[in-house]
Order: structure tokens, then C-alpha cells, then sequence
């Protein structure tokens, strides 16, 4: 790894990176089972409500609210990348990515507050 | 990641930007009105808006998600370039095969 690579670690920049790198690779790994979950439904409604029944735990609740985290924070995130690569570049990089976060965590707590 | 590869990403998550905004509208709305099962079915049976939708949103998130998983895989894990690709397929026709099983079961079922 270069000096300048280096140099970079632990910049918000390069914290936004990795945010986006671990939110998409944790969706991955949800993924199989949400779809999993809503074929359940495949011979009826039973087992699916069975399954949204158990979700109704408090703790159930706490990792949806991450999910929506994750969800938002990789869309925002995503976002931020598309307009660096297709837009004249600007300042303030660094407060988007601030907000991205801010915002995902936001939205995260409304859902939460929804919930409960 | 090759050109084509990075266009694919690229192009799948500018799709997706406006289907996961949906998703998360819809998302809100299920968790407010505490929907049941048969609730959910009752508002996607036999709906082809809802196919279609699910069915582009699966299909571009099985692209992005197995790209980007290949992608974390080459850089991060001693797997080869060629290993990494083949776990990402592997991914990315998992993820189709259970998403297009859930939207069948949500709509045409």
C-alpha cells in the first residue's frame, strides 16, 4: 500500500468507503433470507404469518431498525458515488458523507419509533 | 473489476435508487398498519405492477449484490480473481432463483 493510501485510512472519506463496502456485503448476506422468508408464503399465508408473529420480539424489532439503517446508509452512499463519478466534482465531500449518515440514522430511529 | 463488470454495477444501482426508495415507502407503510399475511397477499395476488416491480428490483439486486460481493472477495479473502467470480455467481443465481420464488409466491400464487 502506497504512502498516500495510507495516509488516507481513518479519513471520513475513507470511513464513508468502508461504511458502504460493509452495509452492501451485510444486505448480501440478509438477502437470501428475506427472499426466503417471503416465499414462505408459497402454499398460503400460514407459515408467513407464523414467521411475522416472531418478529413481533423487541429484539426482532431493534435489528430491523439496522436493517433499515444499513438500507438507507447503502442507498445514500451509492448515491454520493454515483454523483462523484457522473457530476463536476465539488467540495464538501466529506459533510455529504456526514450527512448520508446522519440522515440513514435518522430514518433508522423513526422506523424504530413506528414500531414500538 | 473489469469495464463491463463496472458498468453493470453502476448501472444496476441507478436503477435501484428509485425501486429502494419505493421499498422503503412500502417498508414504512407494512410496519405501520401491522399487516398480516393474509393482508400482504391480498394487496399483491394477481397484481402484474407489483411483478414487475419486484421482479426488475430482484433482478438488479442480484447483479449489484453479486459484483459487489466479488468485488470484496478479490480484495479482501486469499481467494483468486477466478475463484471470487465463481462464489459471486453462485451468489447472484441464488439470490435470483429465492427472489423470483418470492415474487411467484407473492403475486401468482
Amino acid at each position: 500500500m502506497t504512502g498516500a493510501a495510507l495516509a488516507r485510512r481513518g479519513s471520513a472519506l475513507w470511513i464513508a468507503a468502508l461504511i458502504h463496502r460493509l452495509s452492501g456485503l451485510a444486505l448480501a448476506i440478509f438477502l437470501p433470507v428475506h427472499f426466503f422468508v417471503l416465499g414462505l408464503s408459497f402454499h398460503g399465508g400460514a407459515k408467513l404469518d407464523s414467521f411475522l408473529r416472531w418478529t413481533d420480539q423487541p429484539l426482532v424489532k431493534f435489528a430491523e431498525g439496522g436493517l433499515v439503517f444499513l438500507l438507507t446508509v447503502h442507498l445514500l452512499g451509492g448515491l454520493r458515488v454515483l454523483l462523484i463519478e457522473n457530476l463536476p466534482w465539488h467540495d464538501g465531500q466529506k459533510q455529504l458523507a456526514t450527512l448520508a449518515a446522519a440522515v440513514s440514522a435518522v430514518v433508522a430511529v423513526i422506523f424504530l419509533v413506528r414500531m414500538f | 473489476m473489469n469495464v463491463r463488470l463496472y458498468i453493470w454495477q453502476r448501472a444496476t444501482a441507478a436503477l435501484m435508487l428509485p425501486l429502494v426508495l419505493g421499498h422503503l415507502a412500502v417498508i414504512f407503510y407494512a410496519t405501520r398498519q401491522n399487516l398480516t399475511a393474509a393482508d400482504i397477499l391480498g394487496r399483491t395476488h394477481d397484481s402484474m405492477l407489483w411483478a414487475a416491480y419486484y421482479g426488475l428490483f430482484v433482478a438488479a439486486a442480484s447483479i449489484h449484490a453479486s459484483i459487489g460481493v466479488r468485488n470484496v472477495l478479490a480484495e479482501w479473502s486469499p481467494l483468486t480473481d477466478r475463484l471470487a467470480g465463481f462464489a459471486a455467481i453462485a451468489l447472484g443465481l441464488l439470490l435470483a432463483a429465492l427472489g423470483f420464488h418470492a415474487v411467484v409466491a407473492l403475486v401468482l400464487t
